[in-house]
């Protein structure tokens, strides 16, 4: 079914290349940072239209639909089985509106952020955003392998560049370790990818789903550790890494740290999602017996990161750090309902998914703006910032709140349908509930901690005292994370109807190996 | 007793490329000699690439022929013309690297070009060359101009160090090849590839002192040739020789012998020794099992020893060893019953991959270079981002391109030469592979941090001539474009088969 006309995809996709290679022949009209009005509004234009392009393709989804959508397939590398293959599911179209929504808001409030101004560059700077959202939205749509690998190597360039060159002291330290971390994982998947790639004679991921479906495709499984155990553990662990999984997790912190604000906001919002999804897309349809068989181990490591992750962050005094290691926490909610493996697990854990994205990247959001006001990001440094900036500490308080999982915001949706799932899976039950459920409330003492010790009590420190009110670039982009919030937290049947059919039909799909293998 | 062949037995057409490249290297170094002043040298660069560029043609010409000639000392099929085509590009960039730094260096004598031409001519024979006698032939020719060349910067002593290293152990290097011969000439009495072929079965299974006598042979032309291309242990001669020589000189041997050494390896070993087991109902050829540990040993050694490099040529030097595993993985490949096509398409590919990507590197690195030869260490590399971003942005690719990141010409070098293993299924080499090609990010990007995340001042890149700069451009073009449009490269290499009929 190789058709030439252009699907939406192909358009949601080029989108952000395009711009790109626009910003690269428009002139750098000023120095350090002041006049380039032209670069960072080309770029922020062009993500806006990548965004309403990827609500145009929400509003057109057809969600009865469990197949993909706007597919476009074209060969490219056709005598081994290659082809530009594009599509969207119920597993990715919320993650690509996901997408399309967090990277204006991380453009736009790069505008005002010093370093982007001392470093200079930026040109360079909005090109790798608008290149990073290329590779991210490839990896959502991308239905080859080899074209999923493609685009999820690529996305490290970026973020590589990003971190090394407009972060903090640590850098360099912070950059290269995010490479290799992420390489060192992704380079076995690629060996797992060809293993499967060889067996099945395409690369073409309904292709290979619907042949193990049939039978006429089968990786041997006898166990833990058997052929198909081992192509999963491939897969698994390249995604582990990416989410990432206690204990594979040190790179993020100083990832977080050192990285730009619209960086964390990307790493947290979007790029930490890739290994999730990828955990949903390639992971549960491919290999369905090994995933069954190692699901309990990976959701006691999702358990021991979520309250690890609480654990840690409650003891930080460095604010970013706090919000990067809430991160690990809150992922492993999402891999314990996806590993739930059952149809309210997954939901509530692709939910989550962007629940996470809005709440966490709005936090970085937060952080950033407290850092361009005081350069510093010590806890301590703060106290009363409510007094002294009354609209930015209301705002505050409901991110906050989303990000503690409070009921009427998104947060608490996406908990309790994934402790839900949890609970009644075939595969976990009651105990991977209950020691999940100490996360939540641990998330409650590290998230009001923070807040009381940086916006509640009295200005105690003099420079404190007279802090910038906000921009209205900054009020447009939390207002904006807000609307989100409290339209998860009010009215999720949308999004949940959005994936309803394509989970269901996974899990269909995982029936009969959880059958076999837990029985057995 | 012999009988005369006639003139039209002896097939020239197959062979026309590298005897066009071998006549003009000779009648260039006459007319150099003769019309051209010392002072206009560039004339004769222009000439050599005019030389090339006739070869180029006759190649296309004859791409899809395929026969022997030479009374079966030569062959022609389609792993030929790529291999033509690989080396005649990357003699294309290292001449136009050289123009200018000839003359820097104080070294512009109209020599230097027929020498590359020779090597090149040398080359070209050897990937067709179907004989152990006439691999050994296209060997030294292919090794003696670059003896030369690698000395030619006297009396600069790291120069004529380098020269001289390379020169004594290519000389043993060619001892134990020509040694090997005549140990597997004692063995089968044939010096052709396929004959030898047609008598190791027969070896195998009597199980006699022939079988040692082949084994003997082939292990000593599996070392001649190992020295040639730089895989551990053999490979002690490479960072000093690399570092010392001329650096488009390192940047023309380290691809162009490459490509030499390997065409004739996998030549060898799919089409001489296939079935070559220890006993009789081995499945797995006994070549096999070396190549496994040799690939294995020189990834792990190029990568790790190259981390520690803070020269860029030496770093390179070490980077080509490891690249040279990354090849070898392929040629061991072809010891599995029906890979040997695949392997050797892998083996053209990433040696067409590794071709742009390293003499770009090695061009960016000139470009740095001082008149003196200093200049090259990895700090010399701070603030080229904000100096020449152009330059370092090229660089930067090249460095992906190493690594083997997706959407550069190495990723899909390395995609067929990883396919190629496992479809051999030789899993834990692979898993090797891929795990050093995560230790070999830290060092490219190690070059990548210098340029762009580290504040400095940025050397002016004195050496970034006009022609220096085209001849990156080529290899940046071939880079990405090879990377974005693998079919482009795939589709040369799809119909190539390399395997003798009888065991496909």
């Amino acid at each position: 079914m190789v058709s030439s006309a252009i699907s939406l995809s192909t358009v949601v996709l080029f989108l952000p290349l395009i711009g790109m290679f626009i910003l690269l022949f428009l002139r750098s009209e000023g120095k350090d940072g002041h006049g380039n009005e032209n670069i960072k509004w080309t770029a922020f234009g062009f993500s806006v239209a990548t965004f309403i392009a990827t609500l145009i393709m929400w509003a057109t989804f057809n969600p009865a639909e469990t197949g993909l959508q706007f597919v476009q397939k074209l060969d490219w590398i056709p005598s081994i089985g290659i082809s530009f293959y594009l599509g969207v599911d119920g597993i990715s179209i919320l993650l690509i509106v996901l997408t399309g929504f967090i990277m204006p808001v991380a453009i736009l409030s790069s505008f005002r952020a010093h370093v982007i101004h001392e470093r200079g560059r930026e040109k360079l700077y909005y090109a790798f955003m608008l290149l990073l959202e290329f590779a991210m939205l490839g990896v959502f749509m991308a239905q080859d392998l080899f074209m999923f690998y493609i685009f999820w190597e690529v996305t490290l360039v970026p973020m590589y560049f990003l971190i090394g060159i407009w972060g903090a002291e640590r850098r360099i330290y912070a950059a290269v370790k995010f490479f290799l971390y992420t390489m060192a994982g992704s380079i076995l998947m690629l060996l797992a990818i060809l293993y499967v790639g060889i067996q099945a004679q395409t690369f073409s991921v309904p292709d290979i789903v619907a042949g193990i479906q049939s039978g006429a495709l089968v990786f041997p499984f006898s166990g833990i550790f058997s052929t198909q155990s081992f192509l999963f553990l491939g897969f698994l662990i390249a995604f582990a890494i990416k989410v990432p999984i206690w204990p594979l997790h040190s790179w993020l912190p100083d990832a977080h740290v050192q990285a730009p604000t619209a960086g964390s906001v990307i790493l947290a919002g979007v790029l930490l999602k890739l290994g999730t999804y990828g955990i949903v897309r390639f992971c549960l349809p491919l290999f369905p017996e090994a995933t069954v068989a190692w699901a309990p181990f990976v959701a006691t490591l999702a358990v021991i990161g979520i309250i690890y992750g609480a654990w840690v962050s409650y003891a930080q005094t460095d604010v970013k750090k706090l919000v990067a290691y809430s991160s690990v926490s809150h992922l492993g909610f999402v891999v314990l309902g996806i590993f739930a493996l059952n149809n309210q697990g997954i939901q509530g854990a692709i939910l989550q998914m962007v629940n996470h994205g809005i709440s966490t990247g709005g936090l970085f959001l937060l952080v950033g703006m407290l850092y361009e006001r005081r350069h510093t990001k010590d806890i301590a440094a703060y106290g009363g910032i409510w007094k002294v900036m009354p609209v930015f500490g209301g705002l505050s308080l409901v991110i906050t709140m989303s990000s503690m999982g409070l009921p009427g915001l998104n947060g608490f949706v996406g908990e309790f349908v994934i402790l839900m799932g949890t609970f009644g899976s075939e595969v976990l039950g009651f105990f991977f509930a209950l020691f999940a459920t100490l996360g939540v409330i641990l998330a409650a003492v590290y998230m009001l901690y923070m807040y009381q010790k940086v916006f509640m009590g009295e200005v105690t420190h003099e420079e404190n005292k007279h802090l910038e009110p906000l921009h209205w670039q900054e009020t447009t982009v939390l207002v904006a994370m807000i609307v989100v919030i409290l339209w998860i937290g009010l009215q999720p049947a949308p999004f949940f109807a959005a994936m309803d059919s394509t989970v269901n039909h996974v899990v269909q799909n995982l029936g009969p190996a959880i059958t076999s293998v837990v029985m057995k | 007793m012999f009988e005369v062949p006639s003139f039209a037995d002896l097939n020239l057409w197959l062979t026309a490329p590298a005897t066009v490249l071998a006549l003009g290297a000779c009648l260039l170094l006459l007319v150099d000699i003769l019309f051209i002043p010392a002072d206009r040298k560039v004339t004769t660069a222009w000439l050599a690439i005019g030389v090339i560029a006739v070869s180029f043609v006759v190649n296309l010409f004859t791409f899809n022929e395929s026969g022997s000639a030479f009374l079966g000392m030569f062959v022609a099929d389609g792993f030929t013309s790529v291999a033509n085509v690989i080396i005649l590009v990357s003699a294309f960039i290292s001449v136009l690297l050289s123009i200018d730094y000839v003359k820097r260096a104080q070294i512009e004598r109209g020599e230097f070009y027929s020498l590359i031409l020779f090597s090149v001519s040398g080359m070209m024979f050897m990937v067709s060359a179907n004989d152990l006698v006439s691999i050994f032939v296209s060997l030294e020719l292919l090794s003696i101009p670059l003896y030369i060349l690698a000395a030619f910067r006297v009396p600069d002593v790291r120069s004529e160090e380098s020269g001289m290293k390379y020169f004594i152990l290519g000389a043993f290097a060619s001892a134990f090849f020509v040694y090997g011969s005549a140990l597997v000439f004692g063995a089968t009495g044939h010096t052709g590839l396929p004959e030898i072929f047609q008598s190791v079965e027969g070896i195998v299974a009597d199980g006699g002192s022939a079988g040692v006598l082949l084994l003997l042979g082939a292990g000593l032309i599996l070392v001649g040739l190992g020295f040639k291309v730089a895989v551990v242990p053999f490979h002690m001669w490479t960072p000093d020789v690399y570092e010392g020589a001329p650096t488009p000189v390192t940047a023309f041997m380290s691809v162009g012998a490459k490509v030499g050494g390997f065409a004739a390896l996998i030549r060898l070993v799919a089409v001489a020794l296939p079935t070559f087991v220890l006993a009789e109902g081995d499945t797995v050829t006994v070549w096999q099992q070396a190549f496994w540990l040799v690939a294995a040993a020189t990834l792990i050694l190029g990568n790790f020893v190259a981390v520690a490099q803070t020269n860029v040529k030496r770093m390179l030097a070490y980077s080509s060893i490891a690249h040279a595993g990354y090849i070898m993985m392929a040629v061991a490949a072809a010891g599995t019953a029906g890979v040997a096509d695949a392997a050797a398409q892998a083996t053209l590919l990433y040696l067409l991959a590794y071709m742009f990507t390293n003499l770009g590197a090695f061009g960016v690195a000139l470009s740095i270079e001082k008149d003196d030869g200093s200049g090259t260490s990895i700090e010399d590399f701070v603030g080229l981002a904000k100096s020449r971003p152009r330059l370092a942005l090229m660089m930067a690719v090249f460095m992906l391109s190493l690594t083997g990141i997706p959407l550069t010409a190495g990723f899909v070098g390395k995609w067929f030469v990883f396919k190629a293993a496992l479809d051999a299924n030789l899993i834990p080499l692979a898993i090797i592979g891929v795990l050093t090609s995560v230790v070999s990010a830290f060092y490219y990007l190690r070059i990548i941090v210098n340029m762009y995340l580290r504040d400095g001042e940025g050397d002016r890149a004195e050496g970034a001539t006009e022609y220096v700069n085209w001849a990156v451009y080529v290899a940046f073009a071939g880079t990405l474009v090879m990377g974005i449009l693998p079919v482009l490269a795939t589709n040369l290499t799809d119909a190539i088969t390399i395997a003798s009929t009888a065991v496909r």
